[in-house]
C-alpha cells in the first residue's frame, strides 16, 4: 500500500526534490570571486554617503547587553502540528509517522536553557557555521531548516533588553543564507561560454535556474509561522531578479504589508528595519516601500503604550524608560533609509506626521538621529519646543537633547537663534540629576558652544560641568566624556592665550585626578599647542599654564615608564621649550631654561634640548654683538657656558655627553671663552676611557668603535684651531688625547686605533702649515701664536714620528697569514696619507712610501685596479709645477704583475 | 563495478500536457564497459484509487484497494543488445503524450485518494466579504463566556487560479481578549463514491500564519497564501470521485479560544 502522504515524507517533498536536482557547490565556488566583485558594484548604487549597516552592528551589540539567562529553542524536525489546530484533519497514522520522523538526524529538538549572553552569541555563531557547512555539503534542506529555526528566535521577546543584539546576530545568518542562495542560482546561469552580465535581465537566466528559484519561493511560502516566513523570504529577495523584472518591486510592498501581522511592536519594527536594509541593498530606488514602512510604523505606534506591551513589561520587570531605548536602532535605520537623498518636502511631511502622535519622544529622537543635520539645525527651535512638550515618563529627555546636540555639532542653526538654542538646551541639561545623563548630554553640547560662542559662554559651560561633576567625585566615572570636552575646546580655541584666559579651564583640568588620564589630557593639550602655535611666545599666562601641564607629564615618568612614552613626552615638552621666546630679553630666557632644567630633570632628551637652546642663546648674543662682547654680554655668555658645563654630566648617554662637550666647547670658543672651552675639551678627553665597547642603539647592542672614530675625527678638526694654553706645554690637548687613545682598550683584531692615528697625522700635518685652513673670528690659533716657530715645528715633528712609529709597528704585527689582507690595505691607506699630507722631497719619507707601496703588494692581496689608479694619479700630479719630484717617485713604484 | 542509470527530462519544471512530446536522455555511466541485453523505456500513467484508513478498517484498506487504472502506456526500444563503452553514454528519447483509448489525461497530484483533472477551467472572480463576531459563530456552547470581538475582512475571490495566491484582507476592529495568532488553513476534501456508498476525507494540506501576537486594531492584515504545487489540483467532480478545497480562517484568542470561519474554494487552471 502506498500512502501518498508518507511518500512525501520519504523524501519526495519539493524541498528534497529540488535539493536532489541541485548541482554541487563547486560551481558556485568557481565563480565566487567574480560574484563578490559584482556584489560590490551592485551595492555602489547606494552612494558612499549612506552609512552602511555594518557601522551600526558593533554599536548595537555593545549597547544592548544583558546579564540574564537566555535560551535557544531549536526544533529541527518537521513541523509537527502545533497546539492541536493543525492536526484537525490529520489521520492518527500520519501523525504517528510524523512523530517517528522527528527523530531523524537533524530532526531532534534542542532546547538550550540558562545560556549567558556570551554562550548565546557563540551558539548563534555555531549555527552560522553549521549553515555554511550544511550548504557546502549539499544539505540544502538542513540549511533551510537552520535558517527557519534561527529566524523563529526573533519572535521570542523574553529577555527583551537583548533583543536588538539578537536581531543583529540572527540577521547575520540570514544575510549569509541570502548570499548563498543567490550565488548558487547565479552560478546555474553560467554556462561554459559566458558569465551573466552584472545587470542581467530575467531572460538571461536559464530554465533550471528559474525553476530552482521558484522552488525556493514555494518552499518558503509554505513556512507555517509568520515571522520565519517573512525573514527567510526577505533574505532571498534579491533572487526575484531571476524570475521577473518587476519581481522585487512587487515583493517589497507585499512583505511590507505582511509585517502588519506581527503583533509585538518591537518585533515588528525590527522586521521593518530588516526589510529596509535588504531593500536598500537590492533596490535602493524603490523608495515607496521605505515610506510605506514608515507610515505603517506610525499607524501601529500606539501599540507601544498598549496593554499587551505593558503586561509584558510588568512580567519581565522592565521599566518604560529602559524599554523605549530598545527602539532607536531599528527606527534610526528606517528613518535613515528614507531620509537618504529624500526631498525636503518628504522630510517635512514625516515630521508633521510624527508631531501629530502623542508622546512622540521616540519618534523625535529617531528623526534627529537619522535626518540630515542641516534639516534639523534649521528647525532647532521647533525641535526644542517639541522636546519640551514630551512626556517626562517615557523616553528620557536627555537623550533627545543629546541627539539635537549631535546635529548642531554638524550643521549650523540660523544665526539669530543660536544663543536662544543654547540657553534653552542648557536650561534643561543643567537640571539633570543623574551625573551620567548630564555628562553624556553636556559633552555633546560643548562642541556647539565652542563653535558659535566666545570664551565667556564656554567658561560658563565648563563651570557648570565642574559644578555637576565634583559632588561625590562623579568625574571619576566620566573621564572619557570629560576628555572629549577638553578635546573639543582645544579644537576650537587655537589661540592659547585666549584658551588659558578661560577661567575655568585649569580648574576643569583638576578634575582629571587619575594620573594616566591626566597625562593623556596634558598630551592632547601639548599636541594642539605644537600644532597650532605659530609664533614663539612669552605670554606669562601661557607659560605658567603650559609649564604646569608639562610638569604634570614629566612627573608621571617613573621607573616603569616605557621608552616610547618617554620619547613622546620629551617630544611634546621640547616642542613647548622651542616655542618660548623672550625676544631680546636674553637673561630671562636663560632663567627660563634654568627653571625648565629643574623641572624636567628626568627626561634626558629635554635636557639635551635645553643645552642646545642655551648654546643657541649664546650664539644669538654673539650675533647681536657682532662678535664684540661687552663686559655684560661676556658675563652672560659665560653664564650660558657654565649652564651647559654643569648640565652635561647629568646625562646618561656617553656619546650624547661627548658630542655636547665638543659642541659646547665650540660655542665657548666662538664666544672667546678660551679657558671654558679648554675645560669642555678636557672633560671630553677624560670621558673617552669610559666609552664602553658595546653600546645600546634602539635596543640592540652595537660595537661603539665606529662612533668613537667619528667623534674623534670631528674632535681633531676642532683641535686644529684651539690655541695652546700659555701655562701648559705645546699641543697640550693633542698629547693628552693621544695618551688616552694609546691607553684605551681597543678591540683585538681591529685597526681602528691605526685609522685614528692616521687622522692624527692629518691633524699634525695641518698644524704645521704657516696659515691654518680655517679660523674662528677673534680667536688666535696656534699659527698666529707661534708664527711658524721652529721649536713648535720640532715638537710637531716629534709627535709625528711617535705616531708613525706606532703605525709601522702595528703594520709589522700584521705580517701573519690571516692578517695579510688588512696589512695590505692599511699600508696602502698610510701610503695615501703620506702622499696627500707629507712632503715627499724628504728622502726618509720618500723611502718609507716606496716601502709601503711594496708592502701593500707583497702578498698579492692588493687590488690591482686601485694600485693602477693610484699610480696614474701620482703621474698626473707630477706634471704640476712644484711636484716634479713625484716623477722620480713614480718610477720607483713598480706595479705587480699577476702571475 | 557499479553502473549508474539516470533519466533526465528536458523540461526543467517537468510539467507536460497531453499532445506534447516528452523528451529527454537516458544517461548510463560506468567505469568499465558493460554488456547488456538491450535498453527499452516504458512510460506508464495510472490512476490509483485507494480507500482511506479513516473511512474503512485498516485491513480493508489493504485488500479493497481499487485496481489501478492505466491511462497511458507506451514502450520504446532504445538500444539493441550489445555493449556500452566505459564512461558516460547518453541516449536521447522522445514520447508523444497520447491517452490510451478514450481516456482523459488528468493532472498529477498526490492526495489521500490520488486524483486528476481535465485541462481547462473557467475563471470568474467571486469576492467574499465577511464579519466574524461571537454572534456569527456556530457550535458555541456558552456564547456568554466568549470575549467580545469584531473581525472584518474579505477574500478577493473564492474562485482561484491555482497558480495565483489566495488574497484578501483581515481587520481586527476590536477584541477584548488579546489575539495570539491568525492562521489560514487550507483543507482538501476528497470524496470517493462507489456502489456501497461514499468515503469522504478532509485533510489539512497547508497552514499559514498571517498574524502573530496581538495585532494592531483597525489595521488590515493581508491574507496571502500560495497554493502548494504538489498537494493541490483544480477542483474536480467526476462520477466516481470529487476533490474540493476549503480555507479556514483560524483565530486564536487569549487565553484559549479558537475561532474558525470556513470558505469553500474553487480552484482552476487557466
Amino acid at each position: 500500500m502506498v500512502d501518498p502522504l508518507s511518500s512525501v515524507l520519504d523524501g519526495t517533498d519539493p524541498l528534497s526534490m529540488f535539493a536532489a536536482t541541485a548541482d554541487p557547490v563547486a560551481l558556485a565556488a568557481a565563480t565566487d570571486s567574480s560574484r563578490r566583485k559584482r556584489d560590490r558594484d551592485d551595492n555602489s548604487v547606494v552612494g558612499s554617503d549612506f552609512e552602511p549597516w555594518a557601522n551600526k552592528r558593533g554599536e548595537i551589540l555593545a549597547r544592548y547587553t544583558t546579564t540574564e539567562k537566555l535560551s535557544i529553542n531549536l526544533f529541527m524536525g518537521s513541523e509537527k502540528g502545533k497546539a492541536g489546530t493543525a492536526t484537525l484533519a490529520m489521520s492518527e497514522k500520519v501523525r504517528t509517522r510524523l512523530e517517528e520522523l522527528d527523530d531523524f538526524e537533524e530532526g531532534s529538538q534542542k532546547e538550550l536553557l540558562n545560556l549567558t549572553q556570551q554562550d548565546y552569541v557563540n551558539r548563534i555563531e555555531e549555527l552560522n557555521q553549521s549553515l555554511k557547512d550544511a550548504w557546502a555539503s549539499d544539505q540544502k534542506v538542513k540549511a533551510l531548516k537552520i535558517v527557519i529555526q534561527c529566524s523563529k528566535l526573533l519572535s521570542d521577546t523574553s529577555v527583551i533588553q537583548f533583543y536588538p543584539s539578537k536581531f543583529v546576530l540572527i540577521t547575520d545568518i540570514l544575510d549569509t543564507f541570502g548570499k548563498l542562495v543567490y550565488e548558487r542560482i547565479f552560478s546555474m546561469c553560467v554556462d561554459n561560454r559566458s558569465v551573466l552580465p552584472d545587470h542581467f535581465s530575467p531572460e538571461n537566466a536559464n530554465d533550471t535556474a528559474k525553476e530552482t528559484c521558484l522552488n525556493w519561493f514555494f518552499k518558503i511560502a509554505s513556512i507555517r509561522e509568520l515571522i520565519p516566513r517573512f525573514y527567510v523570504e526577505a533574505s532571498i529577495l534579491k533572487c526575484n531578479k531571476f524570475l521577473s523584472k518587476t519581481g522585487i518591486s512587487e515583493c517589497l510592498p507585499r512583505l511590507t504589508c505582511m509585517i502588519r501581522g506581527i503583533g509585538d511592536p518591537l518585533v515588528s519594527v525590527y522586521a521593518r528595519a530588516y526589510l529596509c536594509r535588504v531593500g536598500m541593498e537590492v533596490a535602493p530606488h524603490l523608495k515607496e516601500t521605505l515610506n510605506k514602512n514608515f507610515f505603517d510604523f506610525l499607524l501601529t505606534f500606539k501599540q507601544i503604550h498598549g496593554d499587551t506591551v505593558q503586561n509584558q513589561l510588568v512580567v519581565q520587570g522592565v521599566e518604560l524608560p529602559s524599554y523605549l531605548p530598545l527602539y532607536p536602532p531599528a527606527m534610526d535605520w528606517i528613518f535613515q533609509c528614507i531620509s537618504y537623498h529624500a526631498p525636503e518636502a518628504l522630510l517635512t511631511e514625516m515630521m508633521e506626521r510624527c508631531k501629530k502622535l502623542g508622546n512622540n519622544a521616540l519618534l523625535l529622537n529617531s528623526v534627529m538621529s537619522a535626518f540630515r543635520a542641516e534639516f534639523i539645525a534649521t528647525r532647532s527651535m521647533d525641535f526644542i519646543g517639541m522636546i519640551k512638550e514630551c512626556d517626562e515618563s517615557g523616553f528620557p529627555k536627555h537623550l533627545l537633547f543629546r541627539s539635537l546636540g549631535l546635529n548642531l555639532a554638524l550643521a549650523d542653526p540660523p544665526e539669530s537663534d543660536r544663543l536662544q538654542i543654547l540657553n534653552e538646551a542648557w536650561k534643561v541639561i543643567t537640571k539633570l540629576k543623574n551625573s551620567q545623563d548630564y555628562i553624556n548630554c553636556a559633552e555633546v553640547w560643548v562642541e556647539y558652544t565652542c563653535k558659535h560662542f566666545t570664551k565667556r559662554e564656554v567658561n560658563t559651560v565648563l563651570a557648570d560641568v565642574i559644578k555637576h561633576m565634583t559632588p561625590d567625585r562623579a568625574f571619576e566615572d566620566s573621564y572619557p566624556q570629560l576628555q572629549l570636552i577638553i578635546k573639543k575646546v582645544i579644537a576650537y580655541f587655537h589661540d592659547f592665550s585666549v584658551l588659558f584666559s578661560v577661567e575655568k579651564f585649569l580648574p576643569f583640568l583638576d578634575m582629571f585626578q587619575k594620573e594616566s588620564v591626566r597625562v593623556e589630557v596634558c598630551k592632547c593639550i601639548m599636541d594642539a599647542f605644537i600644532k597650532h602655535q605659530q609664533e614663539p611666545t612669552k605670554d606669562p599666562v601661557i607659560l605658567n599654564a603650559l609649564l604646569h601641564v608639562c610638569k604634570t607629564m614629566h612627573d608621571s615618568v617613573n621607573a616603569l615608564t616605557l621608552e616610547d612614552e618617554k620619547r613622546m613626552l620629551s617630544y611634546l615638552i621640547n616642542g613647548f621649550i622651542k616655542m618660548v621666546s623672550f625676544g631680546r630679553d636674553f637673561e630671562q630666557q636663560l632663567s627660563f631654561y634654568v627653571e625648565s632644567r629643574s623641572m624636567f630633570c628626568n627626561l634626558e632628551p629635554v635636557l639635551v634640548q635645553l643645552i642646545h637652546s642655551v648654546n643657541r642663546l649664546a650664539m644669538e648674543t654673539r650675533k647681536l654683538m657682532k662678535g664684540n662682547h661687552s663686559r655684560k654680554t661676556a658675563a652672560f655668555v659665560r653664564a650660558c657656558v657654565a649652564y651647559c658645563f654643569i648640565t652635561i654630566p647629568s646625562l646618561a648617554g656617553i656619546f650624547t655627553r661627548l658630542n655636547l662637550y665638543l659642541h659646547s666647547g665650540q660655542v665657548a670658543l666662538a664666544n672667546q671663552c678660551l679657558s671654558q672651552a679648554d675645560a669642555f675639551f678636557k672633560a671630553a678627553i677624560s670621558l673617552i676611557p669610559e666609552v664602553p665597547k658595546m653600546i645600546n642603539i634602539d635596543g640592540k647592542m652595537r660595537p661603539s668603535e665606529s662612533f668613537l672614530l667619528e667623534f674623534l675625527c670631528n674632535f681633531f678638526s676642532t683641535l686644529l684651531i684651539v690655541p695652546d694654553h700659555p701655562e701648559h706645554g705645546v699641543l697640550f690637548l693633542v698629547r693628552e688625547l693621544l695618551n688616552v687613545i694609546q691607553d684605551y682598550t681597543w678591540e683585538d683584531n681591529s685597526d681602528e686605533k691605526i685609522r685614528i692615528y692616521t687622522c692624527v697625522l692629518h691633524l699634525l700635518s695641518a698644524m704645521s702649515q704657516e696659515t691654518y685652513l680655517y679660523h674662528i673670528d677673534k680667536v688666535d690659533s696656534n699659527d698666529s701664536l707661534y708664527g711658524g716657530d721652529s721649536k713648535f715645528l720640532a715638537e710637531n715633528n716629534k709627535l709625528c714620528e711617535t705616531v708613525m712609529a706606532q703605525i709601522l709597528e702595528h703594520l709589522k704585527a700584521l705580517a701573519k697569514d690571516e692578517a695579510l689582507k688588512r696589512q695590505s690595505s692599511l699600508g696602502l691607506s698610510f701610503f695615501n696619507s703620506i702622499l696627500a699630507h707629507g712632503d715627499l722631497r724628504n728622502n726618509k719619507l720618500n723611502q718609507l712610501s716606496v716601502n709601503l707601496w711594496h708592502l701593500a703588494q707583497r702578498h698579492g692581496c692588493a687590488d690591482t685596479r686601485t694600485m693602477v689608479k693610484t699610480l696614474e694619479y701620482i703621474k698626473k700630479q707630477s706634471k704640476q709645477p712644484d711636484m716634479t719630484h713625484l716623477t722620480e717617485l713614480a718610477l720607483r713604484l713598480p706595479l705587480q704583475t699577476r702571475t | 563495478m557499479g553502473t549508474a542509470l539516470d533519466i533526465k527530462i528536458k523540461r526543467a519544471n517537468k510539467v507536460y500536457h497531453a499532445g506534447e512530446v516528452l523528451s529527454g536522455v537516458v544517461v548510463i555511466s560506468s567505469k568499465d564497459s558493460v554488456q547488456h541485453q538491450g535498453v527499452s523505456l516504458t512510460m506508464e500513467g495510472t490512476v490509483n484509487l485507494q480507500l482511506s484508513a479513516k473511512s474503512v478498517g485498516v485491513f480493508e484498506a489493504f485488500y479493497n484497494s481499487v485496481k489501478p487504472i492505466q491511462i497511458i502506456n507506451s514502450t520504446i526500444e532504445m538500444v539493441k543488445p550489445g555493449k556500452f563503452p566505459s564512461g558516460k553514454t547518453e541516449i536521447p528519447f522522445e514520447f508523444p503524450l497520447h491517452a490510451k483509448g478514450n481516456k482523459v489525461l488528468y493532472e498529477t497530484y498526490h492526495g489521500v485518494f490520488v486524483n486528476i483533472q481535465p485541462q481547462k477551467g473557467k475563471f470568474t472572480p467571486s469576492p467574499v466579504d465577511f464579519t466574524i463576531t461571537p454572534e456569527t459563530l456556530q457550535n458555541v456552547k456558552e456564547r456568554a463566556l466568549l470575549p467580545k470581538f469584531l473581525l472584518r475582512g474579505h477574500l478577493n475571490s473564492t474562485n482561484c487560479v491555482i497558480t495565483q495566491p489566495l488574497t484578501g484582507e483581515l481587520v481586527v476592529e476590536s477584541s477584548e481578549a488579546a489575539i495570539r495568532s491568525v492562521e489560514l488553513q487550507l483543507v482538501r476534501v476528497e470524496t470517493c463514491g462507489c456502489a456501497e456508498g461514499y468515503a469522504r476525507d478532509a485533510t489539512e494540506i497547508q497552514n499559514i500564519q498571517i498574524a502573530d501576537g496581538d495585532v494592531c486594531r483597525g489595521l488590515s492584515v493581508p491574507i496571502y497564501m500560495v497554493f502548494p504545487r504538489l498537494f493541490t489540483c483544480p477542483t474536480l467532480e467526476t462520477t466516481n470521485f470529487k476533490v474540493e478545497f476549503e480555507v479556514n480562517i483560524v483565530v486564536l484568542l487569549h487565553p484559549d479560544h479558537l475561532i474558525t470561519e470556513n470558505f469553500p474554494l474553487k480552484l482552476c487552471r487557466i
